[in-house]
């Protein structure tokens, strides 16, 4: 994977959060808060996101094989299971506490608030413990 | 209370969406955040967390960029309105951490990448951390008051 082209990928998928209102918590907050000043902005982002990438998945799936590398790494599990359950849960608890998930919890380091380092840094050692006790079950 | 912006949140979802068709076309992968951000620190090989430095530094680099042209258009520096203090968002990174390992995926991985694949195993993934970040909010707003 070349490293430019991983930073200009990173660089539009920032940029594209700071657009959508993705990087201000209060927002993602306010959308999980349907009983209150319902936000529902991020609906719009993510299907802003899907629609866009639906023909795109459908394209590839028919694709022999990607332009740079040789063969697609696409996610191959189907099943649904209870630690994907469980994972989703505590994610979402997670994430309705503090409004950040991993995308925009890295892009807001650019607001220079230190407490967005305290979460990044919980959520290394979170996903260190994940390993750690096999949770994913790879 | 945040004002509704859908043209600029489709926007937004519309960028999102291209960065994910660059390394999709490119590289025939995912743009799972939860993964990259996993992956630059606790992969097995070098070649694989190194890509994954730069990803997340044009992370930064492309909000940055944002917030500094919005505060020059604003005239005032845009801060970002954080929820929680500290030892909440502690906790809840914790819990993201933690969560999304377990479940293989986040916002990008599964609601995004997922819905757009078709994957059942992303839509319930999706739908069950969407109903629980809305049970916590509410519980926190409207049942202990806490934030």
């Amino acid at each position: 994977m070349n490293k430019v082209i991983a930073l200009f990928a990173g660089i539009v998928f920032g940029f594209g959060l700071g657009v959508g209102g993705m990087l201000d918590p209060a927002k993602v907050v306010n959308f999980l808060d349907l009983a209150g000043h319902w936000d529902p902005t991020l609906l719009f982002v993510m299907g802003g996101a899907v629609v866009v990438t639906l023909p795109a998945f459908w394209l590839a799936k028919r694709a022999r094989r990607p332009l740079l590398t040789n063969v697609f790494r696409l996610p191959r599990r189907h099943d649904i299971n209870w630690r994907l359950l469980t994972g989703a849960a505590l994610f979402g608890v997670g994430w309705g506490l503090a409004g950040l998930c991993p995308g925009p919890a890295v892009a807001a380091l650019a607001s220079l608030q230190a407490p967005v380092l305290g979460f990044l840094a919980a959520m290394v050692v979170g996903q260190w413990l994940a390993d750690r006790a096999g949770a994913d079950s790879h | 209370m945040t004002a509704f912006t859908p043209w600029e949140g489709l926007a937004g979802g519309v960028m999102i969406g291209i960065a994910v068709i660059i390394w999709l076309a490119l590289y025939g992968r995912v743009t799972g955040i939860s993964g990259i951000v996993g992956g630059a620190f606790w992969h097995h090989q070098r070649s694989e967390r190194s890509w994954r430095w730069f990803y997340l530094a044009g992370l930064v680099a492309g909000a940055g960029v944002y917030l500094r042209v919005r505060g020059a258009l604003a005239g005032t520096y845009f801060l970002i309105d954080l929820q929680v203090g500290w030892w909440q968002m502690a906790v809840a990174g914790l819990l993201v951490g933690f969560g999304t390992r377990m479940s293989h995926g986040c916002t990008s991985g599964h609601g995004v990448c997922g819905l757009a694949r078709l994957s059942s195993r992303s839509l319930v993934a999706t739908v069950t951390f969407m109903l629980f970040g809305f049970a916590t909010v509410f519980v926190l707003r409207h049942v202990v008051g806490a934030v």
